[in-house]
């Protein structure tokens, strides 16, 4: 079935059964291998990615589904000159040891901070509670998507 | 984990999508969010050989206040938290809707969906029981209204027909100066409940509890009230005595099942304390 | 060699590619041609395989295969044990794949080679597979009773005993003794990347290459190679970017034969990775041990002798290491303290469940559960204070090396190094405000009973015989590092940067990159276990830096004419007698490998503790303040290493609170999916606190350090449970199960209740 959609500002089209999910689809046919499997029954995060600003799971969404929306990975929240705010922030805190599950707290603490850049802890410790991760221990997680506020609450234009 | 096959079709309108799935005899699901059914094909303990997506249906997606609150059945949970006017048209429902799942899914999910699926540890089923509320639904026999205590049949089982689809949920007004809590007990944040309870009541000119409404889930293969709890408030000063006793008629009212998480003895009393601290902040 | 780098919270490499999505895990390769293998894994728990047929799944299209061990001529090939590899362990090792007999649910029966793993797996329902069930052995119980027997051999495979002193002896005059029985449940450690393996067999040049490799790629090399007909110079396994290990990954497993093999039999890449369900039923289990132990101790609380017998259930195979855990159990029960009559044996016993490996600290979770919770039971019986007691018998510093207790069979010996074990007491009592915090033991308050407890632990580390690295020297000035340790998330590409550039004395940008784990790297590596790669690779790297100056050195002499220890070599340049320079990059080229040989174990050593409080209605325990406190004698990166703590401790709570391997008396894992295996989530202990410190450094390495890195998780369990027990003390419950979930808190209470009223 064909199915258009635009991924990290551009526009693709793929052909893939209606049975493939956004997250394989991001994987093995668009290549963008950033997105990971990490459970396939949503319950660990490490394949979130933001449908139109906002963080879902891609393993639950059908490639499909996608039509007409825009989808946005951690490949999209990167560039090749420098690391982000948010991600400068991760590094800093070493919010990160395997690796694994960092694209998926990288999109939804920008989800997150995007959308509440005054978040509080609590806050930021109950939506990440959707993100497991098996190496930090989460609170250098938690201190390093703190320690970002600052930059979302600049202009959108600023936050790299 | 990957899916089975299945064929796909995304309707425009509501006839049509009503037309898909009965002309499946029971072979087709209905998916919104997918939150719920998704994972269960990951399993592969659901195979339909047809799914019908109904995003594209139109009207099905707002929240009106009109005496009562009417949420469309694309409604998601997100919807719900973002919406402002809901802390006082209908704050139990709000106060449910907190503990549903996780962020990300709460940008997926659906109303509809939650009630469809009729998890029994789920909290909108409860939240339903709980209100009275109504559930609008269009089948291929045309369009009906089912009470909210006729809806849940069992674990994962509605009074739904193949071909039906939610299309609204109903709940009664929500008179200014009720009262109302909701508790909920899991294992972790966002996880389905052990136990939960919502309650709410009125207080007459006496200054007694009047009306008095109390759900539970986790407690059984569905959502329910219990009326042997709701008359030990009725007519009663809610205060610490009454509140205990209405704890111990929750143990006593109930018949739950031991599971790999929790013992039987464990959510009869789990639940009793859920009904107790529910109306212990209802009356504060 | 300079100490600019060792020490400093230098930021991770590794990171600029994991926040980018750009670190390559096996899942993201995907070579041309490849065929995606997806397995048929047994749903009975203990049958003979009376047929199997695969003609229907053969017509699919899309699927090119489905081997069983009927395409393994002579039988599948069986995979020998890595660690204590005991001639008694053989006949309870695991074939590659089912042949007759199938010993649990998840075991591999056939591999399907398809065009994507979504066709495989429609493959795996049209293949019929004919099983005649035998009674399921669960449970200890019916392992003893043995009228089901996994094996001719029965169920049983070794017993070890962990001997010190006369045990007998002290006990026979004891005027105190205390027995009691603990048991901690079966839970592992679930990696966030499942497991993965990618195979290419290049006919033309002979050579197989395995993708996926993790923590024992040499080792692993060499049992492949056996069973696979190949000489090990004609296999490479690659590491790639690994989402965490924590003992379970990188052990051979038998995917690590079926995908090559299934790369040779088809002449395509294969590539095969794990999904969740899988990886449940599949990756190593842990932890499920049992203690029934007896204490002896003076009226003073001085401890006379251990004596007991504990239980490791070891599932249906004994895997790479599966002794390792159990051998811990019993050798490591004394911890840090001075038990010198000690008689503890272990049986490892064999079910019908997935099998046993190690996981982070293993055994030493278990052990540290079951006696610590022993010494706050005997405080309160000899109306001791439970720190006090503990002081009188932690070992001293002066008192080491200390022997621990001798294991046989497979004499094994161990001492503690160095340790100043009061030292990390008090700093966690500290921390913890333990003093000010003593009137809140048991008390209600707002609802909630407030407990507090510690406990010390110890941490073994650097496991020998050898590590190898090689550093080189590249045209631009840079210098590569090749190591034959793993990289499993912990940050050894950033760690192993600072230690080199200390070591060349040059800026850490000059360390262009380390490369780790491939077996092409380096002639002879070990891998990433027992909490050993800073101090093994970490000192074979400080010889390499050696016999790389060393080589200059003779290259410079035999340019500059002169003799060797007339040159002096630089960060930039070698200098020779009569002012003769050459710049460094003139020798580019030039590489030298070092090793580092260690016997002995390096001993990192702490104190946890817990401010706890327990809602009695609910069973919800919450963690107030945790402090932990650990000495590792040196540290490379303290940022680094207080992640491994904190991640290491919440993998303990998890364990302590949360994970659960739950079977039914058929052999049916009953916990089959994310839902129901419980793992912590950001919101459940946001309140724990590290504190590391150098007080003694090792003296067996030249670094100084001490491996860390399991620490953390080791004290958790007995730590909570003594804090539990404290806030619960009016009800006189006694924790002596893992886990703390709040069901089983309140059963705890419930039933202590019913005891009282009974009275």
């Amino acid at each position: 079935m064909t199915t258009r959609f635009e991924v990290n500002g551009k526009a693709v089209e793929v052909n893939v059964e209606p049975r493939m999910t956004l997250a394989d689809c991001l994987r093995e046919v668009l290549r963008l291998t950033g997105t990971h499997l990490g459970c396939e029954h949503g319950v660990c995060g490490a394949c979130t990615v933001l449908v139109d600003g906002e963080a879902v799971r891609a393993c639950l969404m059908l490639a499909v589904q996608a039509e007409g929306r825009s989808v946005t990975t951690v490949e999209g929240l990167s560039n090749d000159d420098d690391l982000t705010p948010l991600q400068k922030s991760f590094r800093k805190h070493h919010a990160l040891q395997c690796g694994f599950c960092t694209p998926g707290m990288i999109t939804t603490a920008h989800a997150l901070l995007s959308e509440e850049p005054d978040c509080d802890a609590d806050r930021v410790r109950e939506v990440l509670s959707g993100n497991i991760c098996r190496c930090t221990g989460y609170i250098p997680i938690v201190e390093a998507v703190l320690d970002a506020r600052s930059a979302y609450r600049k202009p959108a234009g600023d936050r790299g | 984990m990957k899916l089975p096959a299945f064929e796909y079709a995304c309707p425009a309108t509501l006839a049509e999508a009503v037309s898909l799935l009965a002309a499946r005899d029971g072979d087709a699901k209905a998916i919104a969010g997918g939150q719920s059914l998704v994972p269960m094909m990951a399993f592969r303990v659901a195979s339909p050989s047809l799914l019908v997506d109904l995003r594209r249906l139109p009207g099905l997606k707002e929240i009106k206040i009109d005496g009562g609150v009417r949420l469309g059945a694309l409604v998601r949970w997100r919807d719900i938290l973002d919406d402002a006017r809901l802390a006082r048209a209908h704050p139990l429902l709000v106060a449910a809707v907190k503990h549903v799942a996780h962020y990300q899914i709460r940008n997926r999910g659906t109303v509809g969906g939650s009630i469809a699926h009729a998890d029994p540890a789920a909290e909108m089923p409860g939240i339903v029981v709980a209100c009275d509320a109504e559930i609008a639904v269009t089948g291929k026999a045309g369009a009906r209204v089912i009470a909210a205590k006729d809806f849940f049949l069992g674990a994962l089982t509605t009074a739904l027909a193949p071909d039906e689809i939610i299309t609204e949920i109903r709940f009664p007004a929500w008179p200014t100066g009720r009262r109302f809590g909701f508790q909920e007990f899991a294992l972790r944040r966002g996880d389905f409940a052990i136990a939960a309870a919502a309650v709410f009541y009125d207080i007459d000119a006496s200054g007694r509890a009047a009306n008095a409404h109390v759900g539970v889930i986790g407690v059984g293969d569905r959502p329910m009230r219990l009326p042997a709890v709701e008359a030990v408030l009725n007519g009663a000063r809610v205060d610490g005595d009454l509140i205990a006793r209405a704890a111990a008629a929750t143990s006593a009212a109930v018949e739950p099942q031991d599971d790999i998480h929790a013992s039987a003895a464990y959510r009869r009393s789990l639940v009793g304390t859920m009904v107790e601290r529910a109306l212990g902040a209802a009356a504060a | 060699m300079k100490n600019t780098f060792i020490g400093a919270p230098v930021e991770r490499r590794e990171d600029l590619r994991f926040l980018r999505g750009r670190g390559q895990y096996v899942g993201d390769l995907a070579p041309q041609g490849l065929l995606h293998a997806v397995i048929l894994r047994s749903a009975v728990a203990h049958g003979h395989i009376r047929s199997i047929d695969a003609s229907r799944a053969l017509t699919m299209p899309g699927v090119h295969a489905v081997i069983t061990a009927k395409d393994m001529p002579g039988g599948p090939p069986i995979i020998p044990m890595r660690l204590q590899p005991l001639p008694e362990f053989k006949p309870f090792e695991q074939p590659v794949i089912a042949a007759d007999k199938v010993r649990y649910v998840g075991e591999p029966i056939a591999v399907v080679l398809a065009d994507s793993a979504a066709v495989g797996e429609d493959a795996l329902e049209a293949i019929a597979v004919d099983i005649a069930p035998l009674p399921p052995v669960a449970d200890r119980a019916t392992a003893t009773k043995g009228a089901s027997a996994l094996f001719e051999k029965g169920n049983t495979a070794l017993v070890f005993s962990a001997v010190r002193g006369d045990a007998a002896a002290a006990f026979k005059d004891a005027p105190y003794r205390r027995r009691e029985q603990f048991k901690t449940q079966r839970h592992y450690g679930l990696t966030m990347e499942p497991r993965g393996v990618l195979a290419e067999w290049d006919a033309a040049q002979g050579i197989l290459r395995v993708f996926g490799a993790a923590k024992v790629p040499f080792f692993n090399r060499r049992i492949l190679a056996a069973q696979i007909g190949l000489p090990e110079t004609a296999i490479d396994m690659v590491e790639n970017d690994v989402g965490g290990g924590f003992g379970a990954r990188g052990e051979f497993y038998p995917e690590d034969f079926l995908i090559p093999f299934a790369a040779r039999q088809v002449g395509r890449p294969v590539r095969w990775i794990e999904d969740r369900r899988e990886n449940l039923m599949a990756m190593n289990h842990a932890r499920e041990a049992e203690a029934d132990v007896e204490i002896a101790c003076t009226r003073d609380g001085v401890i006379l002798g251990l004596r007991g017998h504990t239980y490791a259930d070891m599932g249906a195979y004994m895997r790479t290491n599966g002794a390792v855990g159990a051998r811990n159990v019993a050798q490591f029960m004394s911890g840090p303290y001075r038990i010198e009559n000690i008689d503890i044996d272990v049986t490892l016993f064999m079910t019908n469940k997935t099998p046993v490996g190690t996981y982070r600290g293993p055994g030493r979770f278990e052990t540290d559960f079951f006696r610590e919770r022993l010494f706050d039971m005997v405080a309160k019986d000899l109306g001791i204070d439970r720190v006090e007691f503990r002081r009188r018998n932690l070992v001293a510093d002066a008192e080491m090396p200390y022997r621990l207790a001798t294991i046989t069979p497979f004499e094994s010996k161990d001492e503690l190094d160095s340790g100043d074990y009061q030292s990390t007491l008090d700093r966690c009592l500290m921390e913890i405000g333990w003093n000010e915090k003593q009137k809140l033991q048991g008390k209600l308050i707002d609802g909630r009973y407030h407990g507090l407890a510690l406990g010390c632990f110890i941490e073994g580390g650097a496991a020998g015989p050898k590590e190898t690295v090689k550093i080189a020297l590249n045209p631009d000035a840079t210098f590569t590092v090749l190591m034959g340790s793993s990289a499993v998330g912990q940050g050894v590409e950033t760690v192993f940067a600072q230690i080199a550039a200390d070591a060349l004395e040059v800026p850490l940008e000059r360390i262009r990159e380390v490369l780790h784990g491939s077996t092409a790297y380096v002639s002879d590596g070990y891998g990433a276990y027992h909490s050993r790669s800073v101090v093994m690779g970490g000192s074979a790297l400080l010889d390499a830096v050696e016999k790389f100056r060393a080589a200059v050195r003779a290259d410079a002499a035999r340019r500059f004419g002169c003799a060797e220890d007339a040159v002096r070599v630089g960060d930039d340049k070698v200098t020779g007698p009569d002012g003769r320079a050459l710049a460094l990059t003139e020798f580019a080229g030039i590489a030298a490998e070092g090793f580092f040989l260690n016997k002995k174990h390096t001993w990192t050593y702490g104190a946890h503790a817990a401010h706890v409080t327990v809602d009695a209605k609910t069973g919800r325990v919450e963690i107030l303040d945790y402090a932990a406190v650990e000495d590792v004698g040196r540290i490379i990166n303290p940022n680094t290493l207080k992640g491994q703590v904190i991640g290491s401790l919440v993998q303990g709570l998890g364990g302590a609170f949360l994970e659960h391997l739950v079977y039914d008396d058929q052999g049916q894992l009953l916990t089959g999916s994310l839902m129901d295996y419980l793992l912590p989530t950001a919101s459940d202990f946001p309140n724990l606190r590290s504190v590391t410190t150098e007080l003694k450094p090792s003296p067996i390495n030249p670094l100084g350090a001490k491996g860390a890195g399991e620490g953390g998780i080791i004290a958790a369990g007995g730590v909570v449970a003594n804090a539990v027990a404290n806030a619960l003390g009016d009800f006189g419950v006694e924790p002596r199960e893992l886990p703390l979930s709040p069901p089983r808190v309140w059963e705890m209470i419930d039933a202590a209740r019913s005891n009282a009223a009974a009275e």
